[in-house]
């Protein structure tokens, strides 16, 4: 099986520091790091690797550094890795980052399956897996919890509203799947060789016969227009706990609340 | 001047109009208040529809109501679905196009947009007109730390709304509207996907964004034990329970209980956060409840924000007294 798995490097936002003036985020000291989500499918496409043989290419589009995010994949069980990285790329919204992966995975033709991330927890959009397999033509299964091969066909599950569905699609198929499907493994020490020593593909708008009215800002038909820190307001009473007497205080609180709310 | 219209995709579950649908009419109707010249359509595709349901979506506001019918269509497929939605497009060539941020809106109109070759922006909170009669698009982005308002360029502006973000828009038994079948071919090469089984889960919160009252824990509840208090204040209250992200991950209670911005967003009457410290994240998929109380041993916690009342106590000590006294309540009736 030959798998691609497009990846995007994304700061660190557990920890994210916004500027209440400016409502952007502050950048400084701020770590780059393998979209979380993104652990999941190269954990994903590992374990087909490890059951049906065969190669995995990691895809990344961003600044140089992106490499990094490329290496410790490589350095977690993938096989090969290209680079997507050209001042014209810079500004893409979804629409253009689809297209941009997408021209680089025919240039990696033949493939089996693709496998993305849920989404990206910077962007968050969750698009750019649906967007390249509609650009690319294929079937499309997304939010998927387990994918088993038969017959040449994507047995894929997935987490919807409700409960869980099946579906079955020939190859080859693009799977964007969630955090239920594996538990990701830690880079080994030969893996991290490996990593260390690949010369890592770069690719540049010419390379992947890139039509320019579709990369980057310029072909980007979204546009952000403002940024703001998120207003959080309403407050209400707070009573403090500090014996019997206060706790009776504010159960009863409680349950007046309750009551004028109609809840009891 | 030509009519501008605003769609919404009805989306249809197990045959029937999902309620998600009736939430975008709302945000369309307001749309349409401020959009010169528009009117409102509802795209339903699907099989055997019922046609209460169509004249519903009629009496909650869509002008039209496109809908397109085939066997082939009786389940959700995003390539079929895709193929219809495109077609329909390039037909009536609408404005806007408002989606709901559900699993199956988020599959559709990402693989739809990309074959216009229009923009779409994911998961929006708000929608606005400019002066120039364009739409603004405002959604939470960088694990919901900033909002970001997007403008689309092209034609149509298509955006993904989160689910229970607003209410349903009220039914006008006298509103009249006009249905449209339009009939679409699909060829086996339209349907690579076959659609298996379905497995429902019972375990499943959908119940946390259906019910009234919602009672979440978080890492304050201290062990998964305690999560025993939380199910039995949520059973007194009539209630379903949700869970912080952190106890979700710490496997407490399952995936689908987690509310906020990578789980589910739910809108009750009453939520009630039991040692939740109120990362905003979490604030983002809870913060338009119509109540909210908040008990935290921290003074400073920021769930305190968003609470209409707060209580600084160790939950351990305070929901053991709630319920006795719910319970004490209850026996006297
Ligand atoms: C505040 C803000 C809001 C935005 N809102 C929108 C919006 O509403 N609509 C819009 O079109 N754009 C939007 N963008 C732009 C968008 O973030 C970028 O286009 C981004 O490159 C891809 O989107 P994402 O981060 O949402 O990825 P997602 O679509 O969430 O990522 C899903 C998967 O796609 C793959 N993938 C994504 N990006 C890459 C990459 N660079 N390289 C390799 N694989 C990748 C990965 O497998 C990933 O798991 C926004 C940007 C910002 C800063
Ligand atoms: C991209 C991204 C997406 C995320 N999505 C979500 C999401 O969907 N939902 C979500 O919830 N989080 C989400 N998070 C995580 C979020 O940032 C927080 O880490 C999480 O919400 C914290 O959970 P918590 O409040 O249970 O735990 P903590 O933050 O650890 O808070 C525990 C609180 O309990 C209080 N406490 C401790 N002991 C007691 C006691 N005995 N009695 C009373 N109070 C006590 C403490 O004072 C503290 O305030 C996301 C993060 C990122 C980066």
């Amino acid at each position: 099986m030959r798998i691609i798995i497009p990846i995007k490097q994304v700061p660190e936002t557990s920890n994210v520091k916004m500027d209440p003036e400016t409502g952007t985020m502050v950048r400084e000291g701020v770590e780059s790091i393998i979209n979380p989500l993104d652990l999941y499918s190269i954990e994903t496409g590992i374990r087909l690797k490890e059951k049906y043989g065969g190669e995995i290419i990691v895809v990344s589009m961003g600044p140089q550094k992106a490499e990094e995010a490329l290496k410790e994949a490589i350095a977690m069980g993938c096989d090969d890795a290209v680079l997507l990285t050209d001042k014209f790329f810079a500004g893409s919204d979804t629409f253009a980052t689809s297209y941009t992966i997408s021209k680089a995975i025919e240039k990696l033709k033949p493939f089996d399956l693709i496998l993305c991330g849920e989404r990206a927890t910077d962007g968050d959009t969750a698009q750019v897996g649906p967007g390249i397999a509609s650009l690319l033509g294929l079937p499309l299964a997304t939010f998927t919890s387990k994918v088993e091969i038969e017959d040449g066909h994507i047995k894929a599950t997935r987490l919807i509203e409700g409960g869980y569905e099946v579906l079955n699609l020939p190859m080859p198929a693009l799977v964007t799947v969630v955090k239920e499907i594996a538990d990701p493994r830690l880079p080994t020490l030969t893996g991290k060789l490996k990593a260390k020593k690949l010369e890592i593909k770069q690719w540049t708008a010419k390379e992947i016969e890139a039509d320019p009215e579709n990369l980057g800002l310029k072909g980007s038909p979204t546009r952000v227009v403002k940024t703001f820190s998120p207003k959080v307001a309403r407050e209400g009473k707070v009573i403090e706990v500090k014996d019997e007497k206060s706790l009776n205080q504010a159960v009863d609180e409680i349950i007046e609340l309750l009551k004028e709310k109609a809840i009891i | 001047m030509d009519l501008k219209e605003i769609w919404i995709y009805a989306e249809a579950r197990g045959g029937r109009v999902n309620e998600v649908a009736h939430e975008l009419l709302t945000r369309a109707l307001d749309l349409k208040e401020k959009l010169d010249n528009s009117i409102v359509s509802a795209v339903l595709i699907g099989h055997k529809i019922p046609d209460e349901d169509k004249h519903e979506l009629i009496q909650r506001g869509a002008d039209k109501v496109y809908y397109v019918d085939s066997p082939k269509l009786k389940d959700f497929l995003v390539e079929p679905y895709s193929k219809v939605l495109t077609q329909l497009v390039k037909k009536y060539t609408p404005e806007i196009i408002i989606a709901p941020a559900t699993t199956q809106g988020r599959t559709l109109m990402p693989y739809t947009a990309v074959r216009l070759r229009t923009g779409l922006t994911a998961d929006c909170t708000g929608l606005d007109i400019d002066e120039e009669g364009n739409l603004l698009q405002t959604r939470p982005a960088i694990g919901g730390n900033i909002m970001a308002t997007i403008k689309t360029a092209t034609r149509p502006q298509m955006a993904t709304v989160r689910p229970h973000s607003t209410r349903p828009a009220p039914i006008d038994e006298h509103r009249q509207g006009e249905i449209v079948n339009v009939d679409i071919q699909l060829t086996q090469e339209d349907l690579p996907t076959a659609r298996l089984d379905f497995i429902k889960d019972e375990t499943q919160g959908g119940t946390i964004q259906d019910a009234d009252v919602v009672v979440s824990g978080g890492r304050g509840i201290g062990k998964a034990e305690n999560f025993k208090i939380v199910y039995k204040l949520a059973k007194l209250l009539g209630g379903a329970v949700g869970g912080s992200r952190d106890v979700v991950d710490r496997g407490w209670i399952g995936y689908p209980h987690q509310v906020g911005l990578s789980g589910k967003t739910v809108n009750p009457k009453l939520y009630i956060a039991l040692g939740i410290s109120g990362a905003i994240q979490h604030l983002a998929g809870m913060q338009t409840s119509d109540t909210i109380i908040a008990v935290n041993k921290d003074p400073d916690a920021q769930i305190f924000r968003v609470s209409d009342l707060g209580i600084v106590a160790d939950v351990t000590e305070l929901v053991p007294a709630l319920i006795e006294r719910l319970e004490v309540a209850k026996n006297e009736i």
